[in-house]
């Protein structure tokens, strides 16, 4: 499989056996089952071991100051109707962090993404990018100011091939003006330096093969990664990733969850929305819990998800977004243990 | 049943003035609809402000020709500007919901008896295209062409300028379409949010877009005109705008050649069904209880709806169309 994959910032942290760059799960892809550490996970990289220091002086509250925060929302509300759907007193995202925003359904987390890059319009707030305010700029500019979102349902164009998805990622093309687009030599150059870095990035996505079929024949979690790839296209220095492991293929997510980790190594920053919590858990620096609307706890991944205010949050909203997987498992044990019972006393009567 | 007769007929309308009209219209719809995904429905809007454009600079206004081409396509800039400020940036249907009320008010407008000094009312303008016909270097009185395709010189100058407009619109469309600027209005046919999040300027390019396609409606306008040497505002109803989204849609929408080989497609098919019927009813083959030859006018149309119907049901993306990009859209 990855025999050839090269991986040219990454570094291996410490000279621990066996923790190379290109690690990949063993065939069978399994689940990282981070609570108990169970599988060994590659070693993390040195900006990992230099995020999670820069955060571990951060009091553990909502709205917590960073050290070097890269993006700060001020008051941001959105109402729809009578619904408040986002109401974030303060929130600030350490630079070149793994942010995992985590809450239940319903708690605002795709609102707050949509709001701060410029989908949607908040009521009241500020919100700045580097120092620069954002408020009332539009997505488009956002994406160029170097903050770059993926969306929840996966936003493939269908139509276009793989290869000009990636294409239409790079930013600054001399050739998507209007006057001169019908000159070909204006931007022939451009466009070759572009589908290099496409191509390039094509491969470590494992969709190399795929580069000239339709983007609309991908299954889900391909689409997942070339939207990926793609928004990587437009050289962003915050990612935001709505869910970006729904719906896929469980042999797709170790990958993923490595080129997630991969963006933060390059000295980007990562934002993410992620119900699963074992793979919060595994890769995030820092986890923001939502819930109606609000930063409701703010923390490193193992004590927030021990955190009562967070347990309080999900058994209060909807609950279908289990805290780990042995909850599921409980829940599903007492259902059957449940229906066991119920066939019993039928068979009984 | 003449044959000959009927075959030439067909042969003609292949090139004829309606077919470049037709493909004309439907080359500026592709960029819109086509290759953006804009529901353009006053398609016909555009092709009346370029035809009464040059008509009332020409006639009503005593201005040279040419002036009235640049007021025709200006008139087109203007009208994607004015139906594109208010409609891009909401949902793709207000688009829809306002073009096709813009193409009646315009229709309304020019026909309305207020105007009549200006416009014409219901009758219209003559008398403008003396202009274009002067500038023809072909030699009044003679014909020209072989075979079948032999014609006066006046129809001859204006089929041989309106090709010729066709085959820069379609190099033009074609230049673009291979270009990023085509890639990122293809992407926008698509999902643009997704394109938005990359950091392009959507609603630009949905204007360049409308604009571009409003001025190739308005040449296919200039044509209309010219060919008729009269405007007359109820050939600019809705049915032309369906017309053009059928030829669209038959030649395969999103292809450079699709509405050329569309319009033709279309004209042969009406010209070739209209002559058979009128050859069949008047050689008795079909007795004049089923249908007599004031009827076929009518019956064409339903036989080529009929026609079309099988298309879309065998072949749906359209003749030059990607049976394999069709696939895709149904998931
Ligand atoms: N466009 C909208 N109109 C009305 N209500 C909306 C809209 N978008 C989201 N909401 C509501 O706002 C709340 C937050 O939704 P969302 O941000 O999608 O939650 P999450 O992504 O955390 O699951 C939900 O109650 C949802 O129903
Ligand atoms: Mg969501």
């Amino acid at each position: 499989m990855p025999a050839d994959e090269t991986r040219p910032t990454t570094t291996p942290g410490g000279a621990s056996p066996g923790g190379g760059g290109s690690h990949p799960a063993p065939a069978p892809p399994e689940r990282l089952d981070g609570a108990d550490g169970a599988t060994p996970a590659p070693a993390p990289g040195p900006r990992a071991l230099a995020a999670r220091a820069a955060l571990r002086d951060v009091p553990r509250v909502p709205g917590a100051p960073k050290p070097d925060p890269v993006l700060v929302a001020d008051g941001v509300v959105r109402r729809f109707g009578g619904l408040t759907a986002v109401d974030v007193a303060h929130v600030e995202i350490q630079r070149g962090a793994i942010t995992a925003l985590i809450g239940p359904n319903g708690a605002g987390k795709t609102t707050f993404f949509n709001l701060l890059t410029g989908f949607d319009r908040p009521d009241e707030g500020t919100w700045t990018f580097e120092g620069r305010s954002l408020a009332r700029v539009p997505a488009h500019r956002v994406a160029r100011r170097g903050m770059v979102r993926t969306f929840q349902l996966t936003k493939a164009l269908s139509r276009l091939t793989v290869i000009e998805n990636m294409r239409l990622g790079a930013t600054g093309q001399v050739g998507e003006r209007l006057a001169s687009a019908m000159f070909g030599w204006l931007w022939r150059g451009q466009e070759e330096s572009n589908t290099r870095r496409a191509d390039e990035l094509l491969r470590r996505f494992k969709l190399d093969a795929k580069r000239e079929d339709f983007a609309g024949s991908l299954s889900g979690g391909q689409r997942k990664l070339l939207e990926m790839a793609r928004a990587l296209m437009t050289e962003p220095r915050l990612v935001m990733l709505d869910e970006p492991m729904a719906g896929v293929n469980p042999a797709l997510t170790q990958s993923l969850l490595e080129h997630v980790k991969d963006l933060r190594e390059q000295g980007m920053t990562v934002m993410f929305v992620e119900h699963d919590m074992d793979m919060v858990r595994d890769i995030s620096d820092w986890v923001v819990v939502m819930a109606q609307g609000a930063v409701v706890a703010e923390g490193p991944p193992d004590a927030v998800m021990a955190d009562p205010a967070v347990i309080d949050a999900y058994l209060g909203g909807h609950h279908d977004a289990p805290l780990t997987e042995e909850g599921e498992e409980e829940q599903l044990a007492a259902a059957e243990a449940e229906l066991e019972r119920e066939h019993d006393r039928e068979v009984g009567r | 049943m003449d044959w000959s007769s009927i075959l030439s007929n067909a042969a003609r309308s292949a090139i004829g003035l309606e077919t470049v009209i037709y493909a004309l219209a439907a080359i500026g719809l592709n960029v819109q609809f086509g290759y953006a995904g804009l529901l353009n429905f006053g398609q016909a809007a555009f092709v009346a402000v370029g035809a009464y454009g040059l008509a009332i600079t020409v006639t009503v206004l005593g201005l040279p020709f040419w002036l009235g081409v640049v007021v025709g396509l200006l008139g087109a800039v203007l009208l994607a500007v004015l139906l594109g400020i208010p409609t891009l940036r909401l949902r793709a249907d207000y688009l829809a919901i306002a073009t096709i009320a813009a193409a009646e008010i315009v229709r309304l407008t020019v026909r309305s008896a207020t105007l009549r000094e200006q416009t014409g009312g219901s009758s219209g303008l003559s008398g403008f295209a003396e202009g274009f016909y002067a500038l023809s270097p072909l030699e009044q009185g003679r014909s020209y062409g072989f075979g079948p395709w032999v014609f006066s010189a006046r129809l001859a100058w204006i089929l041989l300028v309106g090709w010729v407009l066709i085959a820069l619109c379609c190099t033009v469309v074609f230049l673009l379409m291979r270009s990023p600027w085509g890639r990122v209005l293809k992407g926008i046919r698509e999902d643009e949010d997704a394109v938005r999040s990359l950091g392009k300027n959507v609603y630009a390019y949905k204007m360049q877009a409308l604009v571009i396609g409003g001025v190739i409606g308005a040449l296919a306008g200039f044509v209309f005109g010219i060919g008729r040497a009269s405007v007359q505002p109820d050939l600019y109803g809705t049915e032309l705008t369906f017309f053009i989204y059928t030829v669209l849609l038959l030649g395969g929408a999103a292809r450079v050649l699709g509405p050329v080989v569309g319009a033709a497609v279309f004209w042969v098919a009406l010209v070739l069904i209209e002559n058979v019927l009128i050859q069949a009813v008047g050689a008795g083959f079909i007795p004049s209880a089923v249908m007599d030859s004031t009827q076929v006018g009518q019956v064409r149309f339903m036989l080529v709806g009929l026609a079309l119907m099988l298309l879309m049901i065998f072949r749906p993306q359209g003749i030059f169309g990607d049976r394999r990009e069709l696939a895709i859209d149904a998931r």
